[in-house]
């Protein structure tokens, strides 16, 4: 693949030779600690690993601390950090002009599950090509620690007070949608959320990955089911997660236990290993059953959810042509002289 | 056709007064979903294609059938194609409607009515033709359920008659609208129109004074309403990437795009799609997907009426701020909230002008014809992208969803305009940019698309404070220079935007200013006051907003100008307010309407006599 970086011989670099400086961004101005920092080191490293050129992405966001973030990370690759909870159309309507675009969307609890509940809804029945990363801490960080409406019933703010109205579960609810890849993780998760970010890559489709990631100036004291304490001591992965990418051999390596390989669009795999329970990530009623139980025992229900990879992409769904609408020729978009003069003699 | 003989007989003239020949109103009362939308366009066409200047006019309700709907047929030798008040010709379908409808007619007025209304005993200064729809209409439809509909055709026939309008071109305007693939459905109707035809000519005396004489005025002009020709506008600026969500009157600009898209916008050797036309959930989401297909280098749009803009406003707040290309079609209707949502209305001036908090201003284009909604339409893409930033198409319902005659549209030869993108290369060579820095002193910074192949080509969009290198900020300096250079690309917009049309009269001390539907009341308007009352007037029609130097200029030379409006608080007088010295804004008078019908050249004309103390 051709690049217009030649780094120094000596510095580690990617199969398409960038330095993993190529993947980071500006300086975080997030709290020391905060969960959505350490996704954002998921990313860097993730494409980096991946090896996809940056400027072949596109950021969205919303409005939110998480909204922030893409400031921080891959800061060769355009960003639009747009209007609260309407990032959905924000990426929609960029991936409609340019379908060559790797589409990374980041959102946060407020963002998604209220003003942005509509949109999210649409952007999944669409199944608009678009990594959706919910970073999930239950809680308002900008305006200072008001309850979301991902936060659990009973779950204190740090004054004590207790909410007293149920959450949504935004996996359980882009799975009544018909989203084709559904995961939950934890930002304290490297390994596990490494993967998932990964196989959400290879994925042609929406994939929804809600990630618990504690607030840790509003949200991380005790009474709060978002905190770091809290979610590591309630955690229960599904599985164990490995991603293989198309340009390595799959065959190599698959060690001990029992593996499954689900195979992604672009000729990835994700490996799941399995741990003490059996799950079928491509059945969709025990996905939801999975996060009723869970809801029901208090566990945070971690891994693959869901994965459905015969369902067609929005972008595939509209039939375009296959280069970007954005910079199709004039030859492509305005129609003849000779079409002109059939329009106006009928209109005679 | 061998169906094709019409009756010889023509109507005798027995009429009292002056004969209105090929200068009268017909209004055809029916009730919503009953069909009558096929004999009432057949009506029009006629008149157009015997060359006799013509527009029709379909004042509906906000329901799917029952309500009382209207049609107007205008025909004037003069040209005169805006909304006239007095009706010459009732044709009383609606048993709702019809006491009211004739009771409105000015001394002298016909009335074709369905006979069992009886409608004779009401007044004796009219002339009425009751016709027996239900005896005409079972010999030429022998299918009972078809009957609501053919019996329409009926009174097409026995106005013709009565109007002498020619049979063969109501039988060429038949088939034009049922087109060949309904030919049997034609056959139906011309048979009833024929029944009707003949039934007249055997039964009725003529005795009012319309009647329609074969002219040569509108050759090779053609029938169009404002949102097909907008859709037309669009898909010949090379749209890409469309996204709306229904409202009336806006939801026939997308349908009618839609159906030209699939002729024409299909890649002849893959079959497949050059564009995406996506029906959002909602308003915000249409605006947002369309902003940001423009961020990435679309052409994009959305179509929408006052309600829908209302939703929009935070997003194009981001698009002014973040720089967004993006047009949006607003098709007016009356608001405030759902408003009288089938009734046509100029009430989004100042709103659109100053759309979302903060400091914002947008530009307008105001087409008032066909011709204009495609031309102007492809002047906003361009626009759009030359200047990065939404621009509205300001049209309304009288536009858009009624019929007009139009020359045939120019076809644009000018290849797309793109405005100031920096390729891969441009950046190689340039090392780098500052997406807001102003290079060349016209407030116009330069942009890149995602995608861009290049490591330095990238910049962060964001609504919230940003520098000229698109980095956050909360300086003041960074602000206040950041908000400077945008009113500064407002000011370079108004030296590039469409130019007024000036008519000066250089005996007139009064002129008109007005934008969009406006222009036939105010045109027509003008010759009322020259002929009866010999008041001679200028005009200037702006076509878009921010003003243009001509219109300062237009109100410095007259000593009173009236702005002419369809809303209640003077809008566009009101942003006028906003950039002129109180000198000049001594000489501005105000002439509003906003009863939701088309404005008409009677209620300027009263107006401004008024006014002018006459």
């Amino acid at each position: 693949m051709s690049t217009t970086i030649t780094p120094p011989p000596s510095k580690k670099v990617n199969r398409i030779g960038l330095d993993v400086l190529n993947y980071k961004g500006s300086k975080t101005t997030l709290c020391a600690g905060c969960g959505h920092n350490a996704i954002s080191e998921r990313i860097v490293e993730c494409f980096y690993e991946l090896g996809i050129e940056p400027w072949s992405v596109a950021k969205f966001s919303g409005i939110g601390c998480s909204s922030k973030s893409p400031a921080y990370f891959l800061g060769q690759s355009h960003g639009f950090n747009s209007v609260h909870g309407r990032m959905p159309a924000v990426a929609t309507g960029a991936l409609l002009a340019n379908r060559n675009l790797l589409g990374l969307g980041v959102t946060g609890d407020g963002d998604t599950a209220s003003i942005g509940l509509g949109q999210f809804m649409h952007m999944v029945r669409r199944n608009v090509p678009l990594i959706y990363v919910i970073e999930n801490n239950g809680v308002y960080g900008l305006t200072k620690g008001q309850f979301s409406a991902t936060a659990d019933i009973g779950s204190t703010l740090k004054t004590g007070a207790p909410n007293q109205l149920p959450p949504f579960d935004c996996c359980a609810l882009a799975l009544q949608w018909g989203a084709t890849f559904v995961a939950r993780s934890f930002s304290g998760d490297k390994k596990q959320l490494q993967s998932l970010l990964k196989a959400a890559v290879a994925h042609n489709g929406l994939a929804v990955i809600d990630v618990i990631s504690p607030c840790v100036t509003f949200n991380d004291h005790d009474g709060s089911t978002k905190s770091y304490a809290y979610v590591k001591d309630h955690e229960e992965a599904l599985h164990e997660l490995d991603f293989v990418p198309f340009f390595e051999d799959i065959s190599v390596e698959i060690g001990e236990g029992e593996v499954r390989d689900v195979a992604l669009h672009d000729g990835s795999h994700l490996r799941i290993r399995k741990l003490d329970r059996e799950y079928d990530p491509t059945n969709r009623m025990a996905a939801l059953a999975a996060l009723e139980e869970a809801e029901t025992k208090g566990e945070v229900l971690t891994g693959v959810l869901y994965v459905n990879t015969n369902k067609p992409s929005f972008i595939d769904v509209l039939d375009l042509v296959d280069q970007p609408l954005a910079t199709l020729p004039d030859s492509l978009v305005r129609p003849s002289h000779a079409a002109l003069d059939e329009i106006m003699e009928e209109l005679r | 056709m061998s169906t094709l003989e019409v009756s010889p007989l023509a109507p005798s003239f027995r009429a009292s007064g002056q004969p209105k020949t090929n200068d009268f109103s017909i209004q055809i009362a029916t009730v919503n979903g009953s069909g009558s939308q096929t004999a009432n366009t057949v009506l029009m066409r006629t008149i157009f294609q015997m060359g006799i200047p013509v527009s029709g006019k379909n004042m509906f309700p906000s329901n799917i059938a029952g309500l009382p709907t209207w049609f107007t047929i205008r025909a004037s030798r003069d040209g005169y194609v805006g909304r006239r008040k007095q009706v010459d010709f009732l044709v009383a379908m609606n048993p709702e409607t019809a006491r009211e409808d004739v009771m409105n007619l000015e001394p002298g007025a016909a009335v074709v009515y369905d006979e069992p209304l009886q409608l004779r005993t009401l007044r004796s200064d009219l002339h009425f033709y009751p016709v027996p729809f239900d005896k005409l209409v079972g010999p030429v439809c022998p299918e009972a359920k078809l009957r609501k509909l053919v019996r329409n055709m009926i009174y097409d026939g026995v106005v013709a008659w009565l109007l002498s309008l020619e049979m063969p071109e109501v039988h060429k305007a038949l088939v034009k609208q049922f087109g060949k693939r309904k030919a049997k459905a034609a056959e139906l109707n011309w048979g009833a129109a024929q029944a009707g035809y003949d039934w007249a000519a055997r039964t009725l005396t003529k005795t009012d004074p319309c009647r329609a004489e074969r002219m040569n005025a509108t050759a090779g002009k053609v029938i169009i309403d404002g949102n097909s020709a907008c859709a037309l506008g669009a898909m010949f600026a090379g749209v890409t990437v469309v996204t709306w969500y229904p409202i009336t009157p806006s939801s026939s600009l997308v349908e009618s795009l839609i159906a030209y898209a699939k002729r024409y916008r299909h890649d002849p050797n893959t079959g497949k799609a050059t564009y995406a036309i996506v029906q959002a959930e909602d308003e915000l989401a249409s605006i947002g997907m369309a902003l940001s297909a423009g961020w990435a280098g679309a052409r994009a749009m959305t179509a929408t009426a006052g309600p829908g803009i209302s939703l929009m406003s935070e997003f194009i707040g981001l698009g002014y701020y973040a720089e967004l290309p993006v047009v949006i079609f607003d098709v007016e209707r009356v608001g405030p909230s759902t408003g009288l949502p089938t009734r046509t209305a100029q009430g989004d001036i100042l709103k659109n002008a100053l759309l979302s908090h903060g400091d914002t201003r947008h530009p307008m284009f105001f087409p008032s014809s066909p011709e204009e909604c495609f031309s102007l339409s492809i002047e906003a893409f361009e626009f759009a992208e030359l200047f990065q930033t939404p621009v509205f198409v300001m049209s309304d319902l009288d536009l858009g969803m009624n019929s007009w005659m139009a020359d045939p549209f120019p076809y644009p030869d000018q290849p797309l305009r793109r405005g100031k993108v920096l390729s891969a290369e441009d950046i190689e060579r340039l090392g780098g940019f500052a997406r807001y820095r102003d290079v060349d002193g016209d407030g116009i910074g330069y942009r890149t698309l995602p995608g861009t192949k290049n490591p330095a080509a990238a910049y962060f969009t964001r609504g919230s404070g940003h520098n000229e290198k698109a980095q956050y900020t909360e300086r003041e300096d960074d602000y206040i220079n950041n908000m400077e250079r945008l009113a500064h690309k407002f000011e370079t917009m108004r030296r590039h935007v469409p130019a007024p049309v000036v008519r000066i009269n250089e005996r007139a001390k009064i002129g008109f200013v007005a934008v969009g539907t406006s222009d036939y009341a105010v045109r027509e308007s003008c010759d009322q006051l020259r002929q009866g009352y010999d008041l001679e007037s200028s005009y200037l029609r702006l076509r878009a907003y921010p003003f243009t130097a001509e219109l300062e200029d237009f109100i410095r030379r007259h000593e009173r100008v009236y702005v002419v409006e369809q809303n209640r608080d003077a809008q566009l007088l009101s942003l006028m307010r906003l950039e002129y010295e109180p000198e000049l804004l001594a000489k501005l008078r105000s002439v509003r309407y906003f009863g939701g019908m088309p404005l008409d050249a009677r209620t300027v004309t009263d107006e401004v006599l008024k006014q002018e103390g006459k």
